[in-house]
């Protein structure tokens, strides 16, 4: 048996991977996909735990989790159509208009 | 060593190649592409865990919907290489140490305080299908069906945000 600590870890280090990846990247498409590698650090860790209790409440939780960010990039992507075609460009450093 | 052991180290690595291929390949499509290895690698760790449907799902819904949707995205917008910009200074200096202290301090906490969680006692009995849809349809029913509206409001929300303005 794999211990439910391993699975802990690794969910932690993709986690992390996924906020430096939010961090690093330039392009709006590649920070969006950071996002999902975020979910799927969290799906992992909720599986674990459903696992090492016994329980399937974690699996049914991965479920609703899944379906969320499907509708989350169904919407993020149109508004990345949207902001590439007003301003021709997919780095998020040119879409200022709110900064200071 | 046991075989599970072994295939578990294989995945994860795996997995976390992926997430540093994610961020350290400069085109969105090879970016997207180590995304979906990561996802396949994760699938291979549910089935590990005993968690046959959760992997499914993954595979479908994750390796299959939403990854095609971001390269048809990807193939719509005709996206290029990653510019360098150096505009934000804050993001170059704060961001990224602040990024890797927060996936030093989840991994030492995990390290340090991740053994009292109990090891699954055995895996195979615990996770069928059917038991998973049982307790979908009676404890988490309202939840379930709340979902099919978020989805409604999805699907409008793109197709306002995506359609051509009447000028």
């Amino acid at each position: 048996m794999v211990p439910t600590q391993y699975y802990l870890i690794l969910s932690a280090i993709l986690f992390g991977l996924g906020a430096v990846a939010f961090v690093v990247k330039r392009n709006i498409i590649t920070i969006f996909m950071s996002i999902e590698l975020m979910l799927n650090a969290v799906n992992l860790a909720f599986v674990a735990f459903s696992q090492s209790w016994g329980r399937l409440d974690g699996q049914v939780f991965v479920l609703f989790v899944i379906v969320v960010a499907a509708a989350e990039a169904a919407v993020g992507l149109g508004i990345i159509i949207l902001t590439a075609r007003n301003r021709r460009s997919l780095n998020v450093e040119r879409v200022d208009l709110l900064k200071l | 060593m046991s075989p599970q052991l072994l295939i578990f180290f294989l995945l994860a690595a795996l997995s976390v190649i992926g997430a540093l291929s994610l961020i350290l390949q400069k085109h969105p499509i090879h970016s997207a592409l180590s995304l979906i290895v990561v996802m396949v690698a994760l699938a291979g760790l549910y089935l590990l865990m005993g968690a046959e449907f959760v992997a499914a799902v993954q595979i479908i819904v994750y390796g299959g919907a939403i990854m095609v949707l971001f390269v048809f995205v990807i193939m719509l917008l005709n996206a290029g290489e990653e510019e360098h910009t150096d505009f934000s200074k804050i993001a170059k200096y704060g961001g990224l140490p602040l990024a890797l202290a927060l996936t030093g301090l989840l991994a030492t906490a995990m390290v340090r305080h991740g053994g009292a969680v109990a090891n699954a006692a055995n895996s195979d009995s615990l996770a069928s299908t059917t038991s998973i849809s049982m307790l979908l349809f009676s404890t988490f029913v309202y939840p379930f069906e709340l979902t099919s509206f978020l989805i409604l409001v999805a699907i409008m929300g793109a197709l306002v945000l995506a359609q051509r303005e009447k000028s």
